[in-house]
């Protein structure tokens, strides 16, 4: 027969279009919407490492890599997101199973690796400012800034949402609703530890190979 | 053919209801490649291995590169099929645009930057 459709069957399938497309669940396709925005912001960072990548290498006779980076404070910071990862699927599949105090506890944990991870980073940054690495030295230091500082405002922001979803499960349960906004956090708390790798990669990694 | 079609709509639609859901082998799975894949590069620098800075530099971009696909499969859950294929759809088109805008960006600076540099004949007054 092919694929082909007589016109018997074309009006088939378009009525029985029409009746599928207005079976949309409330909230049905939050999950792809908050995907494409992680999508946009993918492309965010995108450029944050293209600038990075073509002024990463000029320091204006200031420090560069080798004199600022400690790569086992960077292994260490990169050890907490990757636990955190973990202990934020186990607050999922905790979740799933319905038990509302083992879904915040494990929320809990992510949220102090998540913490641990900005105290270390801001420790870096604070070390690096006092031995007058600033932003404004070069322009390697500029683009060092933006990337990494854009990466941890965004797991403060992912703290602040995970924080608030604690106390939404709390008063109100594992709804429907928080159910979802559980999905969307961690789509976007994965997708920060995906971003981690690259800068771990190229910045902090290639920098001692530059 | 039509009714198959409906059947298999109707599936999808259920499918698509659902979320992702990992497991618990699934999670520890991802945990522990990503330790192996975290610690190799790693080790490459701050232990002293006398591989040349190429391969040490290809090496760990390789290795970032599968890191990226384990969190994908093992963290973020994608399938091929998840929301009808349209994750899918949009992360390829997004990767697109990623490498157009990482590749051109250092190609376009780098040559740039080398026709700019003053070359010195020139910049001594005559």
């Amino acid at each position: 027969m092919g694929h082909a459709l007589t016109s018997e069957q074309a009006a088939d399938r378009t009525l029985f279009l029409q009746l599928d497309e207005h079976d949309h669940e409330a909230g049905g396709s939050t999950l792809l919407g908050f995907w494409i925005y992680l999508m946009s912001d993918c492309l965010i960072f995108a450029v944050l490492f293209a600038t990075y990548g073509v002024l990463g290498g000029n320091y204006a006779a200031g420090p560069g890599p080798k004199d600022l980076f400690d790569l086992s404070l960077v292994a260490l910071n990169t050890t907490m997101l990757l636990l955190s990862s973990m202990t934020y699927g186990f607050a999922m599949l905790s979740s799933y199973r319905k038990k509302v105090a083992a879904t915040q506890v494990w929320l809990l944990i992510t949220g102090l690796f998540g913490l641990a991870f900005l105290s270390i980073e801001l420790y870096e940054f604070a070390h690096m400012i006092h031995e007058g690495a600033t932003p404004q030295r070069s322009a390697f230091l500029s683009a060092f800034f933006t990337l990494v500082g854009t990466h941890g405002l965004h797991v403060t922001f992912g703290i602040v949402w995970l924080v608030t979803l604690m106390f939404q499960i709390g008063r109100h349960g594992l709804t429907k609703a928080n159910a979802r906004r559980l999905a969307c956090l961690s789509l976007f708390w994965h997708f920060l530890d995906v971003i981690w790798i690259g800068v771990f990669t190229f910045v902090y990694l290639m920098g001692m190979l530059r | 053919m039509s009714a198959h079609d409906h059947a298999s709509d109707h599936e999808a639609g259920l499918v698509h209801g659902e979320e992702p859901h990992g497991t618990l082998k699934e999670y520890l799975t991802g945990f522990i490649l990503s330790v192996i894949l975290t610690a190799i590069p790693f080790y490459l620098l701050m232990g002293e291995v006398s591989w040349s800075k190429q391969t040490i530099a290809l090496t760990i971009v390789v290795l970032a590169a599968v890191q990226m696909v384990v969190h994908m499969v093992y963290f973020l859950h994608m399938t091929p099929k998840s929301e009808d294929g349209w994750t899918l759809t949009s992360l390829v088109f997004t990767l697109i645009l990623v490498v157009i805008t990482l590749a051109g960006s250092l190609w376009v600076m780098y040559h740039m930057d080398t026709n700019m540099m003053p070359k010195h004949e020139v910049s001594q007054p005559r």
